[in-house]
């Protein structure tokens, strides 16, 4: 197993009241991501723990890529993968603001 | 004296030997291995039916038992090499040379073989080009066919799984060829002749009935939130777009998400009566919903699939039916209509370059072409124009030429990554090792990228037509390939142009949120959906009911 | 949005997760967790075989309302590590039964969502653990008047000590997609032969562990269609209706069983049960509507009965 981890700096808190969300499932080919808003403002940490080594590049680059569009300020994002494409992950992140922006 | 009419003299000795094992036209199944003995003769050009779906299975087991020391050489001709005595043939030394098109089922044998020198490739073909080359050069001595029912007289019935049978049939036996077709049973009257027993030889009636590959069924269960995210643009941004009624569609989930999303998706864009009418297709589960809520005008089909025998027939206003109600299907004439008849093909691969050319070769996987080079092409001799085929001619050119042509649309439907995290984007494809490897003449492309007009990713639709220079080409290509290593050395500036020009579309500028895409947009999720939308017509295969 | 998606009425529960499952079945925002992931109660015992963990260990455990009545609910997730019983999955479905059967200010009814092919091989000795202490718990729970009901309608089935599990609940819910039984038709095959039982057949596999056929022998209490609403309201019709458990119940399903192997033993598959126990078209059964089915199953006396 491998863990990694990203600090990220948001441009913004994220909006909405929710307090925790959960959304995917550790299987083949999918993750599971858990959100806690539990960090200062434009604070983003995302900490990763997959089975599949040698992908820290494009670990790296989904997460910039969703820290950019999304500005996740105030979030913990902790991921279990089981073997996610990036595309999934992707959508996963994406999929987990927005249980977290619900009103 | 010359002989001019030698073909016939063989043929009639042929004949004689052969008869000696049957009653009539009918040989006994215990003596179809000496009849196969008798009738062919080392050297020959064999087909034996192999076609993408149906299998003369029984005269395939029967001529892998022949004694090699009297049947050797044979050179084979045929559509599909699918079954594993397909490769015995080769294996045993019955069988040296092959000209083919599709090998999917044997896709790890067909290249084993070959590099163990058992196999003398001549080429692999597309479906249509073989056909015309058993017009030309690879005529067969030697058909060795399939079909539902025969007369005494020879006379054949194939029901749906008329497939390949009609072309190489009539070019064996207008050629002195030998007909021999394995059938499920011998009858009085058949319901309908597909065959006429003029060409048909010898008849086997076969212990078992004959196989046939449920390749064209997809579990609407196994269609991702990614494919459906895929399907919504092309449905928005390209079927709509351009006004696509007429069209051919390759299997796939991606292309079973687009059936399945008709019904709902596109029946909420209004999209009813304006695109998706008249179909080259084989008859796919997936497109039952559609069919049943009234989108489908008629269907043609390549070949057919199992369990929808009874949904076609009462369904003969959609589909191609012949006097007896059941469906009849030929992939000659239906590779014609995908090729002139249709304004879209959209279909799915494996590896795509950044000039677009694309490829289902891996390094130790030869899964041939079949049909799909030919149907994912631009048909350069077409004439009749319609609104589709114009409106993409003109986005090919600038300006108004004099001499102008339209575009046939050739859509890639693709995520960015298949399965087990390998890239579909790639900078060079696997083919051209394998080209080298086997040092074959050409590197197998599926499709070429100067034919190809769009590719659609989950991150966006690139225009290929409206690209004027190889950078355009390669950075639109790019900037749909997503996170993998093509994708992330795109060049942002230039990506961020291209998406202003509308060469690059990405979901939003469709006006589509990703995360709409949702399972249960599909008209079906089930297979026992799709069993209930027809009204229990279709039977599913055993293999696919999970209840 | 799409999770609504996924957990509204007609949603199938085949192809939903633990979490939405428990969503649909429930009354709306209705449920509280227990020991949910973010609390981080997950396997001490994957990451030494390098295989990802799930922050519940493939198990949601809380309280909720069905119809407006209190339940306690337990949710496998199947498709984590085939939903299988280890020390933390185990450990939540048992202390979540014990609970109930102690603390009478607890739910009375306990609601088990089950998708388990039995035990994970990762953490066997725990896992065996707690089935054996989860079927006592049930045991003990039902003798102190608490209804343990089952629901069954997941890809893993419920097999192995799943299972038997089922098996010891006061009633079971159960869809045509469920499947139910102790070894699986892998297993069956690998060690008695294909012709004895083809695991590839899917058509055989369920004709045999499939819930309808359960239903049909009374090896199931309810048939649910597959989807939120079909789960909602065949277990709200049980709810209502558990039978005792006692001894008088347990000497009359002995008597059942031993009367049902009698009549239907000399059966080789389950159509020739089905045409026995007096069903007119019994190969029409299989694609049959749930609806349709549910109203025939009701009418068949082996299917209805308080002893099983």
């Amino acid at each position: 197993m491998q863990t990694l981890s990203f600090r990220h700096k948001a441009k913004r808190r994220l909006s909405g009241k929710k307090d925790q969300a959960i959304i995917g499932v550790v299987a083949s080919g999918n993750l599971e991501v858990l959100l806690e808003r539990v960090l200062p403002e434009t604070a983003c940490e995302v900490d990763i723990a997959t089975p599949l080594n040698g992908y820290d590049e494009t670990w790296k680059a989904v997460v910039a890529e969703f820290v950019e569009r999304t500005s996740p300020g105030g979030l913990r994002i902790s991921i279990n993968d089981g073997g996610a494409r990036p595309d999934t992950v992707y959508l996963r992140l994406m999929q987990g603001s927005a249980l977290m922006e619900a009103e | 004296m010359a002989d001019w009419q030698s073909e016939q003299r063989v043929r009639e000795e042929r004949l004689a030997a052969g008869r000696k094992f049957a009653d009539g036209k009918i040989v006994a199944p215990d003596n179809a291995t000496a009849l196969l003995e008798a009738v062919i003769r080392p050297k020959d050009r064999i087909c034996l039916e192999g076609d993408n779906q149906k299998q003369a299975d029984f005269l395939a087991a029967c001529l892998a038992k022949a004694d090699p020391k009297v049947l050797h050489d044979l050179h084979v001709v045929q559509s599909g090499i699918v079954l594993p005595e397909h490769i015995d043939l080769f294996e045993k030394g019955i069988a040296k040379k092959l000209d083919y098109s599709f090998s999917g089922p044997q896709s790890h044998a067909v290249p084993r073989a070959l590099k163990s020198g058992k196999i003398e490739l001549g080429a692999i073909h597309t479906y249509i080009e073989l056909f015309a080359r058993y017009f030309v050069d690879l005529t067969p001595h030697v058909a060795l066919s399939v079909a539902r029912s025969a007369d005494r007289q020879g006379n054949l019935y194939m029901g749906p799984n008329t497939e390949d049978s009609p072309s190489v049939i009539e070019a064996t036996a207008f050629k002195g060829g030998i007909v021999i077709a394995q059938v499920n049973e011998i009858v009085d009257k058949l319901p309908r002749v597909d065959i006429p027993g003029d060409r048909v030889d010898f008849l086997v009636a076969a212990p078992k009935p004959f196989y046939v590959e449920p390749l064209f069924t997809r579990d609407p269960a196994s269609i991702t939130e990614t494919q459906i995210l895929a399907a919504m643009m092309a449905i928005k941004g390209i079927y709509a777009e351009y006004g696509i009624k007429r069209l051919n569609h390759g299997i796939g989930f991606n292309t079973a998400a687009i059936e399945l999303l008709l019904p709902t998706y596109a029946e909420k864009l209004g999209l009813k009566g304006k695109i998706a009418t008249h179909w080259a297709l084989n008859p796919h589960p997936t497109l039952i919903p559609a069919i049943e809520s009234g989108w489908v005008k008629q269907i043609h089909s390549f070949g057919s699939e199992v369990g929808m025998d009874a949904y076609m027939r009462a369904r003969s206003d959609i589909y191609f039916t012949g006097r007896d109600g059941s469906m009849a299907s030929s992939r000659t004439y239906c590779q014609l209509a995908g090729l002139y008849a249709a304004d879209l093909f959209i279909g799915s691969t494996l590896q795509i370059d950044l000039d677009g050319n694309s490829s289902t070769v891996t390094a130790d996987r030869i899964a041939g072409f079949g049909g799909a080079p030919n149907m994912g092409s631009d048909a350069h001799g077409r004439r009749h124009p319609s609104e589709p085929w114009l409106k993409a001619g003109r986005e090919a050119v600038d300006g108004h030429p004099q001499v102008m042509r339209g575009r046939k649309l050739v859509v890639q439907l693709v995520e960015t990554f298949s399965e087990k995290m390998v890239p579909v984007f790639v900078e060079k494809l696997d083919s051209l090792e394998l080209a080298e490897k086997f040092k074959l003449d050409l590197a197998p492309v599926m499709i070429y990228g100067d034919d190809v007009t769009h590719i659609v990713s989950e991150e966006g639709i690139a225009n290929l037509l409206l690209c004027r220079t190889t950078e355009e080409r390669e950075q639109a290509i790019r900037g749909i390939a997503g996170f993998t290593d093509v994708g992330r050395r795109r060049d942002r500036k230039m990506v961020d142009k291209l998406r202003k020009r509308k060469i690059i579309r990405r979901p939003e500028d469709l006006g589509i949120n990703p995360l709409d895409a949702h399972r249960s947009m599909l008209a079906a999720r089930s297979i026992e959906d799709l069993m209930q939308w027809s009204g229990n017509l279709y039977d599913p295969p055993n293999k696919f009911r999970n209840w | 949005m799409m999770e609504d998606a996924a957990t509204s009425a007609q949603a199938s529960w085949f192809q939903a997760t633990a979490r939405q499952r428990v969503a649909g079945l429930l009354d709306p925002d209705s449920f509280t967790e227990f020991l949910g992931p973010s609390e981080r109660i997950q396997s001490p015992h994957l990451h030494l075989f390098d295989v990802p963990s799930a922050f519940d260990d493939g198990v949601v455990i809380g309280r909720g309302k069905l119809g407006g009545k209190d339940v306690l609910v337990a949710a496998q997730e199947g498709q984590f590590m085939g939903g299988t019983f280890a020390e933390v999955s185990g450990a939540k479905l048992v202390g979540l039964v014990r609970a109930a059967r102690d603390h009478k200010s607890l739910p009375q009814t306990v609601l088990l969502l089950m998708d388990s092919g039995g035990v994970r091989l990762q953490e066997a000795n725990a896992g065996e653990l707690a089935v054996a202490e989860l079927m006592r718990a049930i045991v003990e729970a039902r003798c102190a008047g608490v209804a343990v009901i089952a629901l069954v309608g997941g890809k893993a089935g419920a097999f192995g000590g799943a299972g038997l599990t089922t098996a010891t609940c006061s009633r079971i819910v159960i869809s045509g997609q469920g499947r139910t039984g102790v070894s699986g038709p892998e297993v069956i095959e690998t060690n008695k032969g294909v012709e004895e039982f083809d695991s590839e057949d899917k058509a055989l596999v369920w004709s045999t562990d499939g819930g309808k056929n359960r239903r049909l022998l009374g090896g199931a209490d309810a048939f649910a269609e597959d989807s939120m609403e079909g789960f909602r309201a065949a277990t709200k019709a049980l709810m209502s209706k558990v039978p005792a458990f006692d001894l008088k119940t347990m000497q009359a399903e002995q008597e059942r069983l031993a009367a049902r192997q009698k009549r239907l033993c000399a059966c080789d598959d389950a159509v020739s049960m089905w045409r026995i126990l007096g069903i007119q078209e019994p190969e029409t059964i299989r694609d049959m509507d749930a609806k349709k089915f549910i109203a025939l199953a009701n009418s068949i006396k082996e299917a209805n009965h308080d002893a099983r």
